[in-house]
């Protein structure tokens, strides 16, 4: 199977117009004893053999077509649109490039003016980019933008133990050669213990919200705190969260980021998602990556155009401050549709589904014997459970009966043994939530 | 070949920031050439005052749609004041970059001598060089 | 066609229905609630409407030619797209059992394999996200390759002044120092600059190969030797691998790591500007350094016919995680898809004639555009937007007028080495008569461009819309098309 569309004829008549007898004369720079190695490689198939072996591939795991998923942890099983799908898969947006040529592609460029208004809305900052990775990537970017806010005089970052363990770790992979210290999530704190540690060095303190283990909890006086020692403060946000709770904006935020993975994108084992970033007017100018702004054409019509761009690594080089030069275009796209969709009541119903259904499951897990739920704080659509077994014990129990269960959290929080975190979400109906809280009661037995 | 204007009561820099010494104050903004080859500017970082900066600091960030700039410092000095007009009209370092485009004006501290600060024939022939 | 879907919201309109709340409901904690959510009301047919005719306003390699160069705008085949939408990769949660994701780590490390094996390798990370995080993943790795060694003076990376942007970002973003390099008149890297730049203060060099000019560095392994000589590790930007498969193993050559892109070479789709996939490969020096977690072999099965158990892991001395979960499984998907229609002699074949249509279109360019590298090329080749006598034309306006023909620009600009730089990438999957009507076209502005510049200065004529006034984009800052409620405007600080 091939997608070279070259005849022999075709071949010949184009050599001929180079002035050369084979394709072979056409390598001659490539060092001889290199040119043209043997590729341990399988042999070629055809499109019906290459679609058998993906299916096997992929029927060889635990997906949520045969699971119900009670895992979440910074992935979510959430409910699509059928059309999020469909309109993905035009090829004018699937396979158009960048759009640094604003004439050829204003579909692209207006998608994206859309998705920076609904992130900028839904988190209450002035301006979003268009655009990271993921999540983590949005906030070791984030950390750049408060470093540069000092202009490189502060070094100190502060992380809330309640973070994503892998977008703290993200932090770190990026900025190891930077000479920061970054701290604050060796331990389990309150946010007026997390604010002590807030000194004149301090460049930026994040926290999340909801938090990793699912507890929704009010920054506001943390924001004050931060302010006060002339520092930022940025929140890692769930967009679902937020289609309910007070924006972080509104609650004092400098710059809110995140994963747009649960707007309409499907989990895929990890990626690819879309990382969001947004924040106030006075770090605008320090955005990494894309964004589009409105201006208008020659004739005066209004149209889309990337601005902001010479701060970018294809002009300044190595003094960008960031290499990116893609965003998560595509992705970024399918929240956009997403969110137009299931519009203000839609995704506001869905947020309030998960609240319920979650809260219904914690409150049924909690009366079990040998289990404890973390209680006293609001949570979302995930919570702690202290269970009478290991978690991988828990979870074989479940998998019997059809249910991908909690995450364990003593893979990453050793203090956390014995943990799991359920995540329960629209998917979910009552009757499996009844069905998990029977069968993690008959593993306890 | 272009003429660009290079006032001969001024200094200059190799990287086209310009500097006017009355007294121990410094006023610093950028050349003509500079206005010119960034063509229309859209953003100027200005400092903070008060901020006490080394000669060779960086100073501010002046952009325009094709390039962003680190403006330097071509003595040591404290930050005294700075032209906020550019925040809605940084237009006018395009306009008029040795009058109303000024960006700062520094204390300086300690010795105003540079020695990689040109006088202003020098500045007009390096230009001509580019 | 300039509403927003904002601009075609009703008040009370849903598009969605979900179901009714089926279990007894909870309270909600009242000060933590929002008021309002300012998203679209809309239905889905208005939905469907608003991004199907935005979709018409973009070029896109389904619609037209698409020779952007560097980027490599190849045939998308759409088997992938299927493939990376079944249910067990689709709906495969990232923190599944190693025993409840077999299918998709045995998909990872094969085609971790594959890739090492592509291009003579020992190892490779799918991890990162983009070709700029697999040149930071690469770099971050000859840091601690160092490190490791306990030499701590190589604080800096050589980079030819052809390289792309994100290379001097990237050597700054792992706090390292940039020494830019010259190119000699063949476009090849100056070796007599190289030779007295390497010193022991030398961490290693990255360059692109084919170099960003679109020609075979012509002492490519004078350049490695160099390099090693003075103890510093060779990264390849493998942007322009589609000029490689079966060509050329980098490894062989001498490199140490390198970068692939799979949305380039490996045809997984760019979407709009990503989602991308930057995989790293590694020679044995730099395996244990590699960013994870990677798919291993666990224990190997213990019957011939049986599957190995698969694993994630990280790497003993990983410089990290470079993004949460393992990485782009999307584009894993479609590139092994890619890779496993193809297989090894068909690889050879997409190089082969990515090459031959580089050349094919350079050659019929001759003589009316001027080369600066005038020598056979590789998958592309530069060429300049200028013509003698008549300066108002340049290569900005070549490529806006390419588009009222339906063909989007080459890359222009770039290399920054070139003058008034156009960079033509036809890609191998463009047939002939599309290529020749790209020349006939190219052609025909050339004397346009003589006998009547402004059809090329006004240029594009017949796109949705002309062109922009990127000042007021950049001096107004419109960034979004809903004001932000009262409590924003009130509140104390900035």
């Amino acid at each position: 199977m091939s997608y070279i569309p070259h005849t022999d004829v075709e071949r010949q008549q184009m050599l001929a117009a180079i002035g050369v007898t084979t394709i072979e004369d056409l390598f001659e720079a490539v060092p001889a004893r290199f040119r043209f190695p043997e590729l341990d490689l399988p042999e070629g198939m055809s499109e019906l053999e290459v679609s058998a072996e993906m299916q096997a591939l992929a029927e060889a795991n635990d997906h949520g077509g045969d699971f119900a998923i009670f895992r979440g942890a910074g992935a979510y099983h959430h409910y699509t649109p059928a059309a999020v799908g469909h309109l993905l898969l035009r090829g004018e947006f699937l396979t158009a490039y960048t759009p640094y040529q604003p004439e050829m592609s204003q579909g692209t460029l207006q998608a994206i003016f859309e998705y920076q208004t609904m992130i900028s809305q839904m988190t209450g900052m002035d301006a979003a980019n268009a655009s990271h990775y993921d999540g983590a990537t949005s906030l070791a970017e984030a950390v750049t933008v408060a470093l540069e806010a000092s202009r490189r005089a502060r070094k100190k970052i502060i992380l809330s133990y309640g973070i994503h363990p892998h977008y703290r770790a993200v932090v770190r992979t990026y900025h190891q050669w930077n000479g920061l210290t970054i701290t604050g999530d060796d331990a389990e704190r309150d946010y007026e213990a997390l604010a002590a540690l807030i000194d004149k060095d301090t460049a930026l303190v994040a926290v999340a919200y909801p938090d990793f283990f699912g507890r929704v909890r009010d920054f506001r006086a943390l924001a004050e705190k931060v302010h006060a020692a002339g520092a930022l403060l940025c929140v890692v946000a769930n967009p679902m969260a937020l289609a309910i709770f007070k924006s972080p904006g509104q609650l004092g935020a400098d710059m809110v980021v995140g994963d747009g993975q649960a707007l309409g994108i499907p989990l895929s084992y990890g990626g690819p998602y879309v990382g969001f970033f947004s924040t106030k007017l006075a770090q605008v100018r320090r955005i990494a990556g894309r964004i589009v702004g409105e201006t208008v054409d020659k004739t005066g019509k209004k149209a889309y155009v990337m601005t902001l761009r010479p701060r970018e690594q294809d002009i300044r080089r190595e003094r960008a401050t960031s290499n990116i030069c893609t965003n998560q275009g595509l992705m970024a796209l399918a929240a956009t549709i997403y969110m137009s969709l299931m519009g203000k009541q839609g995704l506001t119903q869905a947020a309030k589904l998960c609240y319920h259904k979650a809260h219904y499951a914690a409150a049924r897990i909690a009366a079990l014997e040998g289990y404890s739920v973390a209680a006293g704080e609001p949570f979302f659509h995930e919570f702690v459970v202290k269970c009478p077994k290991p978690v991988a014990e828990i979870n074989a129990a479940l998998y019997d009966a059809g249910m991908i269960g909690g995450y364990d959290l003593g893979k990453d929080y050793p203090a956390l043994q014995d943990h799991m975190l359920l995540c329960v979400t629209e998917m979910n109906s009552k009757d499996e939530i009844d069905t998990l809280v029977h069968a993690l009661e008959e593993a306890a037995s | 070949m272009a003429n660009w204007n290079t006032p001969e009561d001024l200094k200059y820099l190799k990287s086209d920031e310009w500097i006017r010494i009355v007294g121990e104050v410094g006023t610093i903004g950028v050349s003509d050439y500079a206005q010119d080859q960034l063509n229309d500017v859209v953003f100027v970082e200005l400092p903070e005052v008060g901020k006490a900066l080394k000669k060779g600091d960086v100073l501010g960030v002046i952009e325009s749609v094709k390039a962003a700039s680190d403006l330097l410092m071509p003595v040591s000095g404290e930050v005294i004041e700075v032209n906020t007009s550019l925040k809605s009209r940084p237009d006018q370092v395009n306009a008029d970059p040795f009058g109303s485009g000024w960006i700062a004006k520094v204390r300086i501290t300690g010795d105003a001598d540079n020695p990689d600060l040109m006088d202003a024939a020098a500045y007009a022939a390096y230009c001509q060089t580019r | 066609m300039t509403e927003t879907i904002y601009d075609k919201s009703v008040p009370g309109r849903v598009g969605v229905v979900l179901p009714k709340v089926d279990v007894p409901t909870s309270d909600l904690p009242g000060d933590l609630l929002r008021d309002n959510l300012d998203l679209p009301e809309v239905s889905e047919l208005q939905v469907v409407r608003h991004f199907t005719n935005l979709s018409g306003l973009n070029h896109a390699i389904d619609k037209g030619f698409y020779p952007l160069g560097s980027c490599t705008m190849k045939y998308n085949p759409k088997i992938n797209e299927d493939a990376a939408r079944l249910p067990g990769f689709a709906q495969l949660h990232p923190l599944s059992d190693d025993d409840g994701s077999q299918g998709a780590l045995a998909l990872m490390h094969t085609l971790q394999g594959w890739l090492a094996e592509i291009a003579g390798f020992k190892g490779a990370s799918l991890v990162p996200a983009a070709g700029a995080q697999g040149e930071l993943a690469g770099i971050l790795m000859i840091r601690a390759y160092h490190a490791d060694r306990g030499d701590s003076r190589r604080t800096k990376i050589l980079v030819p002044n052809s390289a792309h942007g994100t290379n001097p970002a990237t050597v700054s973003m792992a706090g390292l120092s940039v020494v830019e390099l010259p190119s000699d008149e063949n476009g090849d890297v100056d070796l007599i600059a190289l030779r007295a730049a390497c010193d022991d203060t030398v961490a290693g060099m990255m360059i692109t190969v084919p170099s960003t000019l679109g020609v075979f560095e012509e002492h490519i392994l004078d350049v490695i030797e160099a390099v090693h000589g003075c103890g510093g590790l060779m990264y390849m930007d493998g942007a322009n691998m589609n000029a490689l498969l079966g060509i050329v193993k980098p490894g062989e050559l001498g490199f140490d790591v390198m970068h692939y892109n799979l949305h380039k070479t490996f045809s997984t789709p760019h979407g709009g500007g990503g989602p991308g996939c930057g995989a790293v490969a590694v020679g044995e020096k730099l395996t244990p350094f590699l960013p994870g977690p990677i798919a291993v072999i666990a224990e190997e099965a213990e019957h011939e016919d049986d599957a190995p158990l698969y694993a994630l892991r990280m790497p003993a001395k990983s410089i990290g995680r470079l993004k949460a979960f393992q990485g782009n499984f999307g584009m894993h998907v479609r590139a092994y898809a890619y890779i496993r229609t193809y297989g090894a002699a068909g690889l050879r074949e997409v190089s082969r004639h990515a090459v031959l249509n580089a050349n094919y279109v350079r050659s019929r360019l001759r003589g009316v555009y001027t080369m600066p590298y005038d020598r056979i090329c590789a998958h592309e080749f530069v060429t300049e937007g200028r013509f003698e006598g008549v300066e108002s034309v340049h290569a900005l306006d070549i490529s806006k007028r390419l588009m009222d023909f339906g063909i989007h620009p080459p890359t222009n600009y770039f290399p920054l080495i070139v003058h008034e730089a156009l960079l033509i990438e036809p890609t191998e999957t463009e047939d002939k008569a599309t290529l020749d009507a790209f020349v006939d076209v190219m052609l025909q502005i050339a004397s346009e461009a003589k006998e009547n510049p402004t059809l090329l200065t006004e240029a594009p004529h017949v796109t949705p819309v002309g062109r922009l006034d990127e000042v007021r984009a950049a001096k107004e800052l419109v960034l979004c098309c809903r004001p932000l409620p009262d409590w924003a405007h009130t509140q104390a600080g900035d």
